[in-house]
């Protein structure tokens, strides 16, 4: 980034809560469903109809504010969002300004190089998402899907306090974390399930005063919060070197260019002229209610990152990978507890070959034909020597393919190293025998040929012996005088 | 806000409105007396007055999380100007730039 500049980064996520049904309505909250087959008369805004609020999605807002130590207001209230666009029947959004649900709190971001920030949210408010527009598919017409219209969203404001792209990205991130945790967002950021605004503007470093900003819209990619936000600045500074001025307004992420572009003027207007919606009465959450939310808290990624490092070894790098995703920790934390393992390397198992494999097949960890408790035997089995590194691939292979326990396709394929140090000794003396030249070579400082001898170890045992071993061995044949 | 100040033709806009010349003023000499009234309002003393969300003294019901509505598409479709593949279609939004 350029120098002498100072970015100023605060973020708006909308994260779509998994409830049943929809915010105000009994109809399905569901992705994909063909069109308007979930659109019910409210959230068609036909005329005569009245919005009804969903408890679980009042429920899943407080769990959030618990999770980030923030106030949950026992009162709070809807407004309406007034403006017009065809997938927005009403001709407003239901949204809460005057009196959100959640108030203040911290979220604690971990960042790559193991530091953490916390970041101040603001507040988190309860509203309806809008329909979808489809704008290529028929000319002169734009169509509209409503099956989006109505579900429930929490729009998560953070304060201005995030400084480069990468920090911005880590916020999203644990935001996406932290609502998988508590299970209150599927987290699918292809189908739309958390989307990411950003707001942005540069300073000279060490000024105290913001520059003006720009708001970036709708982006749903981690990397493309990174990169939407990058392109910004640099454009900001760009701008401001030149003498000209940053306008305010409302910018767009084109991923395929890597660039931001204004919105067209028409599509949009900062006026929404907000009022209480007097089709909802106040929300009243009482103690009891709270209490009984808290109760169902989860232990959360921070503290399991903790108890990773401090319980089980890892390293912060370590703990924090295998936090970031509910599914990854348990599958991780369950195969480190099997008898005999290793939760290192369970995690070197877990953030490697697993991954890469899960990756390479488009699977997640909740789909992996390899269970938890098999690379937990798997892993026991290395630690006892049973398997080499190599021989443990392919028993994970086997494993993969459903060819039943560790121990059985250990049995059934003869992988099990050679533990008879007798055996191996008559083998390798067999060896050293075979090839004097090289035993006379390596005796007078070629150590370099002790490689040479442990290859034709291996070839002999079809890879079955123990390497540590095999070294061993060869050192002292070979330390006879030949 | 002084009465004087309405902008009426943005907020024409804003509603998406197209007022001609009586509609127009109509519309201007009633908002400007509600805005009168609005100011009359406003010199009320109201400190240690709680705001109010809603006049009814009462609070929202919630509806257990159940998705029990049936949705009869074709019927709901059926007072559209138009609609295809399931959709609803309206004129463009998005004009050439």
């Amino acid at each position: 980034m350029n120098t002498g500049w100072e970015a100023v980064i605060g973020l708006e996520i909308h994260v779509q809560l998994a409830t049943q049904s929809k915010i105000f309505s009994a109809a399905a909250n569901r992705f994909g469903a063909p069109p308007n087959s979930l659109a019910c008369p409210v959230d068609l805004g036909l005329p005569g109809v009245l919005p009804v609020l969903n408890e679980a999605a009042v429920r899943m807002a407080v769990k959030f504010g618990l999770a980030i130590g923030a106030e949950v207001c026992e009162h709070s209230s809807f407004d309406r969002k007034n403006y017009f666009y065809p997938d927005l029947p009403k001709g407003y959004q239901i949204s809460q300004l005057a009196a959100p649900i959640v108030g203040p709190g911290v979220l604690e971001v971990p960042l790559d190089d193991g530091a953490a920030i916390e970041v101040r949210i603001v507040r988190a408010h309860l509203e309806e998402d809008a329909g979808k527009s489809i704008h290529d598919a028929y000319a002169g017409q734009t169509g509209v899907d409503l099956n989006r219209a109505g579900t429930p969203l929490l729009e998560v404001v953070s304060a201005p306090d995030l400084r480069t792209p990468e920090q911005a990205s880590a916020c999203f991130r644990q935001l996406h974390s932290l609502v998988r945790y508590l299970g209150i967002c599927d987290g699918d950021l292809s189908q739309g399930s958390m989307r990411c605004d950003a707001n942005v503007s540069v300073r000279p470093q060490g000024r105290e005063a913001l520059g003006e900003r720009t708001e970036i819209k709708n982006i749903n990619s981690f990397r493309f919060v990174e990169k939407a936000i990058r392109f910004e600045i640099d454009r900001q500074i760009e701008r401001l070197e030149a003498g000209l001025a940053v306008v305010r307004e409302t910018r767009l992420y084109d991923a395929a260019k890597d660039e931001t572009r204004p919105m067209r003027g028409k599509e949009f207007s900062d006026d929404y002229r907000y009022f209480p919606d007097p089709d909802l009465l106040p929300v009243v959450i009482d103690e009891a209610f709270i209490e009984a939310v808290r109760t169902e808290l989860p232990e959360l990624p921070g503290a399991r990152r903790r108890r990773f490092q401090e319980e089980l070894g890892l390293s912060e790098y370590d703990a924090s990978w295998l936090t970031r995703n509910p599914d990854t920790a348990d599958f991780f934390e369950s195969a480190a507890r099997t008898d005999g393992s290793n939760a290192k390397q369970v995690a070197n198992w877990v953030m490697g070959e697993l991954t890469a494999r899960l990756n390479r097949e488009d699977l997640t960890i909740d789909s992996t034909p390899v269970t938890a408790e098999a690379l937990g035997q798997l892993v026991a089995r290395i630690e006892d020597e049973t398997l080499s590194s190599k021989t443990a691939k392919t028993v994970f292979e086997a494993l993969w393919n459903g060819e039943g326990e560790v121990d059985a396709i250990i049995d059934a394929r003869g992988l099990s190293q050679m533990q008879d140090a007798g055996e191996l000794t008559d083998l390798i003396d067999g060896i050293v025998a075979k090839h004097p030249q090289q035993a006379e070579q390596f005796r007078a400082g070629r150590d370099k040929l002790l490689g040479f001898f442990v290859g034709q170890v291996m070839k002999a045992t079809g890879g079955k012996a123990n390497p540590r071993r095999v070294n061993e061995l060869l050192r002292e044949a070979l330390g006879k005088s030949g | 806000m002084d009465a004087d100040e309405i902008d009426i033709d943005h907020l024409a806009r804003l509603a998406a409105l197209r007022l001609d010349g009586d509609e127009r003023s109509g519309v201007e000499r009633d908002l400007q007396r509600i805005i009168a009234l609005v100011d009359e309002m406003q010199a009320v003393d109201t400190e240690g007055v709680d705001p109010l969300a809603h006049p009814l003294d009462a609070t929202q019901r919630l509806r257990a999380d159940e998705a029990t509505e049936l949705i009869d598409r074709e019927r709901y479709q059926a007072g559209a100007p138009e609609a295809r593949d399931g959709l609803y279609l309206v004129p463009s939004v998005l004009s050439d730039p």
